[in-house]
């Protein structure tokens, strides 16, 4: 009793507030963070070890440049350029003389060194705080040499993720299919290549037409979609361990299936007794369930990361649009009301947007809106371009985009790009061949 | 169900009482600025705070008749009119303005001795409650005890009035504290916010559905350079979950680093010495 009357007293009590002045800081600028990553320190002996091994010159200049070019191309750093830093290596990862950084307008400062320990590589990094001066992060890993250009990349991520303030999407692979030939006799693979472009391999021959590889988000398994004999069929692929298997045939026109956020099931459509619906399948026991029953076609699903909602097109309006629904098939909703055709719809890893493309007035767009159908943002805009596919992160999109070869219009180029949510950072991704239909991998590293 | 009741009147009793208590302590705060200093105050606010020009006014005029006041130790309510015809004696220009607010001030003491009145009269319902003990007595000693605590009500306010009246003749020889009231100008606040616009780059992988602001406290040196930084929600920094928070935090700090030193008032240090930066980064992320 006591205690509510003393509660109340001071809820009631005006009491004087202390006058500090306060200044209210809304705004800042989206300048990308000048950061310094000095190359790694590596002793004379090392180096020649790895020059052996690896046929890499410096292995710590070459890891601190897959650094360099990762921060770089995500859009929110700008490295500094190497000739301008004063200190060496090798004492910088000891105590860096932050004055010097300063100097160069470095407000983060990456150092570290390289080791060979019993046929081992051995990386330690610190990232430091240059107007702190002090040091934010430091870690150290133990790999197979081989594996030099995966600890550049989780050094990317470490970094991006103590600066930004959410997970990195670096050490991470694209899979996508690789084209090749005229587009009447296109012969389509199955390849997967790191993040930015290296270390690309063909996972299929090429006798049989591949489409719509999807990542497992919880794993390194990819489904996709095959014709074979003319009847389209659904794999299994086990990235790390090669093997395949087929999930199942389905009848007429099958679409892209896609793993739930368990990765315990597939949800895709097919048309069955003439309509084409959404479906899922468990991939444990193999029962296919119908979600959704509705004389138009509706395709390309996709499942919230929380596994409770899908997102998928249909017309059942008339004209293509986005809809969203329980993940049993209830409260069907329609989101996308804006003008022109909707389609492959995707949820954001983050859960709070859905990608999409758009075709408008002869022109494909790939934007994205808020769950509810709000906040509608176009990114890009291009003559030919969809299938956008998210980083594990939820900022950066990538999709693929057509473009003609010659002025009068003949010939196409289908290539990889990715765009990140601002709609500024618009990039190329570098591939042998011909690409399409990419799908971005989880975190390798987690 | 009666002790129910019980409890809200005595409840609602206690409230009142420290209404009437916290309510003069509210309309005598404004009084630490002085008079003549406030000519001043007014040019100034012109530029910053609008709204409390008028304040600034009525407090001076409050002043002067608290001064007469206390010469004269009567009952407040008489003393209304006389300071209402003093007031317009002062050559003043505004006065017509400052008429019309002054006896709001001043009648207050009225309005809650009759407030005190009338819960006490409420108070004779619930004594339906108290059935056993019904004796007259009883009910003339409530109102006895009434009657001693507004006077011991009034008695308090008039020691609070002296008390004020008299921290304003200290103030009055101060200037520097009584512009410590006024903040910085809104030139003065923009030239640092822009300042500090351009020093901090926001973290752009902030979950912008969450709070996203850092509140830290700067202690400067005259030419503007920072001495301590201090986070007022450091507890926050650690918390699982809120790794976020920390990286806000941490550009926040950059960016008051990048700036320094800080574009300050050239006058006026003790006035700003202390400062509170609040860094919201919802806006900039679109949440």
């Amino acid at each position: 009793m006591i205690r509510k009357f003393i509660i109340l007293l001071l809820i009631v009590f005006p009491f004087k507030a202390f006058a500090l002045i306060e200044v209210d800081i809304t705004r800042g600028n989206l300048n990308p963070l000048p950061i310094a990553v000095s190359p790694l320190a590596i002793d004379e002996k090392s180096k020649k070890n790895f020059e052996n091994i690896l046929q890499i010159e410096d292995i710590g200049y070459e890891i601190s440049n897959i650094v360099e070019n990762n921060l770089k191309t995500s859009g929110l750093f700008n490295p500094l350029n190497k000739d301008a830093f004063l200190q060496a290596p090798d004492i910088a990862n000891l105590k860096p003389r932050f004055e010097d950084w300063n100097l160069i307008k470095a407000q983060a400062l990456i150092t570290g060194k390289v080791n060979l320990v019993d046929e081992k590589l051995r990386v330690e990094f610190r990232l430091w705080d240059v107007l702190a001066a002090k040091e934010m992060m430091a870690l150290a890993f133990t790999t197979v040499p081989n594996n030099w250009r995966r600890v550049g990349h989780i050094i990317s991520d470490k970094v991006y993720e103590r600066l930004t303030g959410e997970k990195g999407y670096f050490d991470t692979r694209i899979i996508y299919v690789a084209e090749e030939g005229p587009k009447t006799q296109r012969i389509k693979k199955l390849a997967i290549m790191d993040q930015d472009g290296f270390n690309n391999k063909f996972l299929t021959l090429g006798n049989e037409l591949v489409l719509t590889p999807r990542f497992n988000p919880t794993s390194q398994m990819v489904t996709y979609l095959s014709y074979f004999k003319n009847m389209p069929r659904v794999y299994l692929l086990d990235i790390e361990t090669g093997t395949q298997e087929v999930v199942g045939d389905f009848p007429g026109m099958t679409f892209a299936p896609r793993f739930s956020p368990d990765g315990k099931k597939i949800i895709m459509s097919f048309a069955k007794d003439g309509k084409s619906d959404i479906f899922t399948m468990d991939l444990e026991n193999r029962i296919v369930e119908r979600i959704t029953n509705h004389p138009s076609i509706d395709t390309s699903p996709s499942y919230s990361p929380d596994g409770k909602y899908i997102t998928f097109n249909s017309d059942r309006s008339g004209y293509q649009q986005i809809y969203i629904m329980n993940s049993d098939g209830t409260d069907i909703k329609r989101i996308s009301f804006g003008n022109g055709l909707y389609g492959t719809p995707v949820w954001s890893p983050r859960g709070d947007l859905i990608a999409f493309t758009k075709l408008h007035k002869g022109k494909f767009y790939i934007g994205v809106m808020r769950t509810d159908g709000s906040g509608e943002r176009l990114l890009t805009e291009n003559y030919y371009q969809e299938a956008p596919s998210w980083s594990p992160n939820g900022r950066v999109l990538i999709f693929y985009r057509e473009t003609k070869t010659n002025a009068k219009g003949e010939g196409f180029s289908a290539k990889l790009w990715s765009i990140d949510l601002t709609g500024y950072n618009e990039r190329k991704i570098k591939t042998p061949t011909d690409a399409s239909d990419p799908s971005w991998s989880s975190l390798l590293s987690n | 169900m009666n002790r129910s009741l019980i409890i809200s009147s005595v409840l609602h009793l206690s409230l009142i009482f420290i209404t009437a208590m916290s309510l003069p302590f509210l309309a005598k705060k404004p009084l630490d600025i002085p008079p003549i200093v406030s000519v001043e105050l007014i040019q100034i606010a012109e530029k910053t705070n609008i709204p409390f020009a008028p304040k600034a006014k009525k407090t001076i005029e409050e002043v002067k008749e608290k001064e007469k006041k206390l010469v004269s130790e009567q009952a407040p309510p008489k003393k209304v009119e006389k300071t209402k015809t003093k007031t317009v004696v002062t050559p003043d220009q505004n006065n017509k303005k400052i008429e019309n607010q002054k006896p709001d001030a001043i009648p207050l003491p009225e309005k809650t001795i009759k407030k005190i009145k009338t819960k006490e009269e409420k108070k004779q319902n619930p004594d339906k409650i108290d059935t056993k003990v019904k004796q007259v007595s009883e009910f003339e000693k409530k109102d006895l005890i009434d009657e001693l605590e507004i006077a011991a009500l009034i008695d308090k306010k008039k020691k609070d009035s002296a008390k004020v009246v008299k921290k304003n003749n200290d103030v009055t020889q101060d200037q520097d504290r009584s512009v410590e009231n006024t903040g910085l100008t809104l030139s003065e606040e923009d030239a640092l916010k822009a300042q500090i616009f351009g020093c901090w780059s926001v973290p752009l992988g902030l979950p912008y559905n969450e709070d996203l602001l850092v509140r830290i406290k700067l202690k400067l040196k005259p030419d503007g350079s920072v001495i301590k930084t201090e986070i007022l929600d450091h507890a926050r920094m650690n918390k699982p979950g809120q790794g976020f928070y920390k990286v806000l935090a941490e550009s926040a700090l950059r960016a008051l680093k990048l700036c320094q030193p800080l574009r300050v008032p050239s006058t006026g240090y003790e006035r700003w010495k202390e400062l509170q930066f609040n860094f919201d980064a919802k806006e900039m992320l679109g949440g």
